[in-house]
């Protein structure tokens, strides 16, 4: 295996909304400031946008303020936020917005050029091309380098400071070694962690990429940083089977959640979104399911424009739905809960930050999913990080005294612990097998669909112990070429995060969101857990760390 | 939920593979296949990168396939979706780039 050296002043680990919106506003902020955006796959369709998206779900509308954005998602998240990163992530909405329409995003506007609401916190689009365009604006700049194809695989630290990464190409005999003086990490959260909802042949037929895995907390993990909240999972609730957002159905035509009686529901639960996966749950559970989204009834054209909506974004709907014939005018359509998933763009999991979103490792920083305590980030969210955490980097270059020299010895150390994985002859095991009985674990003792969402004390001590087993396995693995050396690394990421999610769920001895995060030896909200739950891999171990709740009013730094 | 490519029309032009978001596509002897079938995601982007309409998406018979295939065609101002039944009816939907979705 060859060693491609390179050195950069800021180096971005993903290129999906956050990194590249990160690139192009570092980019034009500081035109000398050499930036290098890695991704795994090409950046016009990589990350969790490559179908498109419904709509903008986050987006301050009129008579509204970012305090208010801020506090509708302090409470959907039962406290456990950061007001200081919501208010700052909210303050930025509309103008990232702005930007995207002026690069090229179709947004509805009424005859007054405003806007047009499709709820109380979002705007309808036509999301169908958004990475592409993000993709584009990329590539205008001479001073950002696209790695397509690279995945990066772990952080060079230099004392505590982080000094670059290391990575693979996941098509060419290569291992790179890139020196940098800052690191923002934008790689998304984690799928695939659980049991899905199509085991078999559509396993990946899932909410969230099943490209995300995890590969920022992990190298997060392994490079001695702080985790806040992993154990508020995300569960989306969907279409079932096709898993198609349901969003464009409850508000595009106000479709209702109803039971197999035809009974609305929801206002019984509560309707936080952990609330509303929940009632659904629950309902199943009571024997008064399938559920559905109340659509039949809607007229010819509201049809027809469904049929387009989906298309833009999750085309398996309105495949579905006219290979059926019977679409959504005809027939209510059933929603069921996804695995659960760890994604900080929709819930409060990932790297604990700064204002700056610079992450306890002095230079590192994280935007978008892999960016904890900021919760219902969703598209533009996640740009705002981006653009926060480009900001900081691009000032904190100018302080910094690294020489941005790699270490030759370390490299080649990493690069040989890389290519035994090549060298290792063909086992019992193999990837797809150990990937399967990491689901079939935290499916059935960290609470999966199989345990609706439930989780004991002694369940998730037999996670651990399996997880740790598994993991082990992973070791005599064998690759025959870059792209089996790429599935090898992304088991052991998921791995890595499935441990500290075992972790973090045993610690949050209460139920603070239902299904989200199901304690059944702690059933009920206890007060005495208003704080968070973080972490920090040490030795190889989870010490675990309590903090206080950083409120309205109150801001976080970094205190060392 | 998964791909199908037809080797006939494809020209090998690569655009499939680039597309993919989870690098799932490789190129031998000259056409595209997909790796493994079932580690797709369901996203489209290869659909909508082939210049021959080589690629087709369907749904798997686990989550209520039943023959159909999906295509795109790319105007330029349109993305004309184009639905090709078991029965070997077709159903065109044509999307405006630049309208925005109604919902």
């Amino acid at each position: 295996m060859q060693i491609e050296k390179c050195s950069a002043d800021v180096l971005i680990v993903g290129g999906g909304a956050a990194g590249c919106y990160a690139a192009f506003t570092l980019a034009k902020a500081r035109p000398d400031c050499r930036i290098i955006l890695v991704d795994k796959a090409n950046i016009k369709r990589s990350g969790c946008l490559a179908a498109g998206v419904n709509a903008l779900n986050a987006y301050i509308t009129k008579g509204h303020t970012p305090a208010d954005y801020a506090e509708y998602a302090q409470k959907d998240a039962a406290g456990i936020v950061r007001f200081d990163l919501l208010l700052s992530m909210s303050e930025g909405l509309n103008r990232v917005t702005k930007r995207l329409e002026e690069l090229g995003l179709v947004i509805l506007k009424d005859e007054q050029g405003e806007y047009v609401a499709r709820g109380a916190r979002n705007i309808k689009i036509n999301g169908e091309n958004i990475k592409a365009i993000l993709a584009a604006e990329t590539a205008r700049y001479q001073n950002i380098r696209v790695l397509n194809h690279v995945n990066i695989i772990d952080y060079i630290k230099d004392s505590q400071r982080v000094a670059g990464a290391y990575g693979i190409s996941v098509r060419e005999d290569r291992f790179y070694a890139i020196a940098a003086k800052a690191v923002i990490c934008a790689t998304g959260g984690a799928a695939g962690l659980y049991r899905p909802n199509n085991p078999g042949f559509s396993r990946h037929k899932i909410w969230y990429s099943p490209f995300n895995t995890g590969a920022g907390y992990a190298m997060g993990l392994r490079a001695g940083a702080e985790m806040t909240t992993l154990e508020m999972r995300f569960i989306a609730l969907r279409c079932k089977d096709t898993i198609s957002p349901t969003g464009t159905l409850a508000q595009g035509v106000g479709a209702e959640q109803v039971n197999a009686a035809g009974e609305e529901y929801q206002y019984k639960y509560g309707n936080t979104t952990a609330q509303r996966v929940h009632a659904t749950v629950a309902e199943n559970l009571a024997g008064r399911g399938p559920c559905y989204l109340a659509t039949k009834g809607i007229d010819d054209k509201a049809a027809a424009s469904l049929f387009r909506a989906y298309l833009n974004m999750s085309p398996a709907q309105t495949l579905k739905w006219i290979e059926s014939g019977q679409g959504p005018d005809k027939e209510n359509v059933e929603i069921e809960g996804t695995e659960p998933y760890v994604v900080g763009g929709h819930t409060a999991s990932g790297y604990w930050v700064d204002n700056n979103r610079q992450t306890t490792i002095p230079g590192l920083y994280a935007a978008g999913d892999v960016a904890g305590g900021c919760p219902q980030k969703y598209v533009t969210g996640a740009l705002v990080e981006g653009e926060i955490a480009a900001e900081a980097a691009g000032a904190y270059i100018e302080r910094s005294d690294l020489d941005g020299q790699l270490d030759e010895t370390a490299a080649s150390q990493k690069q040989q612990a890389v290519e035994k994985f090549l060298h290792n002859p063909p086992g019992l095991y193999t990837v797809q097998q150990l990937e399967e009985a990491m689901q079939k674990t935290m499916d059935e003792y960290a609470g999966g669909i199989a345990k609706q969402y439930r989780y004991s004390e002694k369940e998730l001590v037999v996670a651990e112990r399996k997880i740790k087993e598994v993991s082990q396995l992973t070791e005599s693995l064998a690759a025959k070429d870059m792209y089996d050396l790429l599935k090898i690394f992304e088991l052991q990421e998921r791995l890595l995060v499935c441990r500290a999610l075992i972790a973090h769920l045993a610690a949050r001895k209460e139920t603070r969101w239902p299904s989200f995060a199901a304690n059944v030896d702690y059933p009920a909200k206890d007060d005495a857990w208003d704080k968070y739950v973080n972490s920090r891999l040490e030795n190889g171990e989870f010490k675990m760390i309590f903090r206080d709740l950083v409120g309205r009013g109150e801001r976080y730094e970094h205190s060392n | 939920m998964s791909i199908q490519i037809d080797q006939e029309k494809c020209i090998g032009c690569r655009g499939c593979e680039e597309a993919c978001p989870g690098n799932l596509i490789e190129i031998k002897a000259g056409k595209a296949s997909i790796r493994q079938i079932e580690d797709c995601w369901g996203c489209t982007a290869c659909v909508k990168a082939c210049r021959s309409q080589a690629i087709s998406y369907y749904l798997g018979a686990d989550i209520g396939g039943n023959g159909s295939l999906l295509y795109v065609k790319d105007t330029g101002t349109t993305l004309e979706w184009v639905i090709k039944k078991a029965d070997g009816k077709t159903q065109s939907i044509i999307v405006q780039k630049e309208k925005s979705n109604d919902y």
